[in-house]
């Protein structure tokens, strides 16, 4: 709450208009960090209404992504309006961030250190909700296009995402586990910073490209747009993407999830048969 | 051709994983070693989860071996009732295994132990084949006959077990209760150390019992038959981390790879083939002491809750 009336402070001249418009279909999406933004938001429904700001039509190519057997990664077009009241003439410097996050899951980094000359396991950080996937695409770099804490508070930029760690460690071991952990998920393409990825045409238009690599994780994604003017976001507008198995690959894993054993047996009965067919195709060709 | 992997979650160049299982099936029908040693940290490598790597490439080695075992046995090349002992004595092993692992995982850094453990005995196998097969291949050079490595063939130790049974292929009239225990502790490590059966038992067999070398191999692989079928079966049930699309795509190189390392091995002279096998074993060991002292490519690793 403080955070936000700090932000409508500084506005000045219109100091509802900072408000955001419905962030539809957001509960119950992410826990902890999330509901008290959502807290947050609720209170300030009352000053939305009456006001004079511009409103966004988003839409996604895809509300659904299959990975079939020959998925080697999507691309995700997120385009979409800017509609202004009244009939206004589009503001020019008009910037539009997309954020789009997967499924939070509770992660356990490890960090090994050097003891005794030989790499081991030393310490470990428990984190409760670690998106599985977030890329963030913007029409201008991050540190231009909105005040730190308001980064902060959107989780716009790889490096504001709230990871909830949960051991009660010291915050500089907990930054050092937390850029360990985007590091590695940086390095595995599923955080991603695109900037210059959004196009803004005439200040009524936007489109953004955002690749979604082959490794993805499966589940239900939300792609969050901002509406961004003077470096204060002035709208915003949420949509949902499933991302699943289809076809053979969804067969093969709730097979190998909900019928182990006979999974594990077709296996078995499966390489075996292989190294009979080898056996029986190279000694036909040797007689 | 880029195909998806359904468990592992990301998706592959066929092609590479076909070629890589048929390099594996080489070597383990040349040597008799399973290949797991060399599947696994390349899958991980290629960006597969580290337990779906682990899982897929015991099925593989099921099927590699299957394909070897009836490549050797066309030529008589299996001791099916040495077979049988050492099978039986690795499933108890396993269990064992299985047992000492949990004990050990409670108590927390026992992975690097036993790395440990593991690079001092393979080194210690690997140092003492390169050094009678050198001399066997020297003196074979020489012209003069390749000097038998049955020389200590009648150890004290395993002469003293009781019951002796005639095992005709390997050449041999042991307790089986030899055979038995290194089965035993074969399994044992393989549950410890997640690869590398052959390297025990082949070595095992050909140095401590004076096995026929004809046999090994052969022997070697249809006992790793067993025991990767089984860990198949225990990961399908417990990690849910048997890829088979993965498994599928390194079966077919390997098990053509197992055909054509089975006919090979026939064409080198026996103490060769034992160095090429030193020289693995050695490679395999310095890796490993190496992977412990050297600076991880990533020191964080996650694990989901």
């Amino acid at each position: 709450m403080t955070a936000r009336f700090t932000a409508r402070g500084r506005t000045g001249p219109h100091p509802v208009s900072q408000m955001i418009l419905p962030l539809g279909g957001r509960v119950g999406v992410r826990a902890g960090a999330a509901s008290k933004r959502l807290l947050a938001l609720i209170a300030c429904v009352p000053m939305i209404i009456g006001t004079s700001e511009p409103k966004l039509v988003p839409d996604v190519s895809d509300t659904q992504i299959d990975i079939a057997y020959s998925f080697t990664g999507a691309e995700l077009l997120l385009f979409g309006a800017i509609l202004y009241p009244g009939g206004r003439a589009p503001t020019p410097d008009t910037d539009v961030a997309v954020v789009i996050k997967g499924p939070a899951e509770p992660l356990l980094v490890r960090e090994k250190a050097k003891v005794a000359g030989i790499w081991i396991n030393h310490a470990s950080a428990r984190f409760r909700s670690v998106p599985s996937f977030y890329a963030v695409a913007t029409s201008r770099p991050l540190d231009q296009l909105v005040s730190a804490r308001t980064a902060a508070i959107y989780e716009i930029g790889i490096d504001n995402l709230l990871l909830s760690p949960a051991n009660g460690s010291s915050a500089g071991e907990q930054a050092r586990f937390e850029a360990g952990l985007i590091d590695l998920k940086r390095r595995a393409g599923l955080y991603a910073e695109h900037v210059g990825a959004v196009s803004v045409r005439e200040g009524v238009l936007y489109r953004a490209l955002v690749p979604i690599p082959a490794r993805v994780p499966v589940g239900e994604y939300t792609a969050e747009t901002y509406l961004i003017r003077n470096g204060h976001i002035v709208a915003a507008a949420t949509r949902q993407i499933g991302i699943s198995k289809s076809g053979f690959e969804r067969f093969m894993a709730q097979a190998a999830a909900d019928y182990p054993l006979l999974y594990g047996l077709a296996a078995i009965l499966i390489s075996l048969l292989m190294g009979f067919a080898a056996a029986l195709a190279f000694g036909r060709v040797r007689r | 051709m880029h195909l998806y992997l359904p468990i592992a979650g990301l998706s592959v160049n066929a092609l590479v994983i076909v070629l890589l299982g048929g390099m594996v099936g080489v070597l383990s029908g040349m040597f008799g070693v399973g290949g797991g040693f060399l599947t696994t940290p390349l899958l991980i490598f290629y960006g597969v989860p580290p337990a779906v790597a682990v899982a897929s490439s015991a099925t593989q080695i099921t099927g590699t071996s299957v394909s070897g075992v009836l490549a050797h046995s066309r030529r008589q090349g299996v001791d099916f009732r040495m077979g049988m002992v050492l099978v039986a004595g690795g499933a108890i092993g396993s269990f064992a295994g299985g047992f000492v692992f949990h004990l050990l995982q409670r108590t927390g850094q026992i992975d690097t132990i036993i790395s440990l453990l593991y690079v001092a005995l393979l080194g210690w196998i690997g140092i003492g084949m390169a050094r009678e097969s050198v001399r066997a291949v020297l003196a074979t050079r020489e012209g003069k006959p390749c000097p038998p490595i049955t020389t200590k063939r009648h150890r004290k130790w395993i002469a003293a077990l009781p019951f002796r049974w005639r095992f005709y292929g390997a050449g041999l009239y042991i307790s089986p209760l030899a055979p038995f225990l290194l089965g035993f502790v074969t399994g044992l490590l393989t549950v410890l150390m997640g690869v590398g059966g052959g390297f025990i038992l082949v070595p095992g067999l050909l140095y401590l019992f004076g096995v026929s070398a004809r046999v090994v191999v052969g022997t070697s692989l249809f006992q790793g038959l067993f025991v990767t079928a089984t860990t198949t079966l225990v990961h399908a049930m417990t990690t849910h981390a048997v890829d088979l699309v993965l498994a599928g795509l390194l079966l077919i190189g390997s098990v053509t790879g197992a055909q054509i390392g089975s006919a090979l091995v026939q064409k080198v002279r026996p103490e060769r083939a034992r160095m090429m096998l030193a020289v693995i074993v050695l490679a395999v060991a310095i890796r490993m002491a190496v992977g412990l002292t050297w600076r991880p490519d990533a020191i964080y690793t996650v694990q989901l809750l």
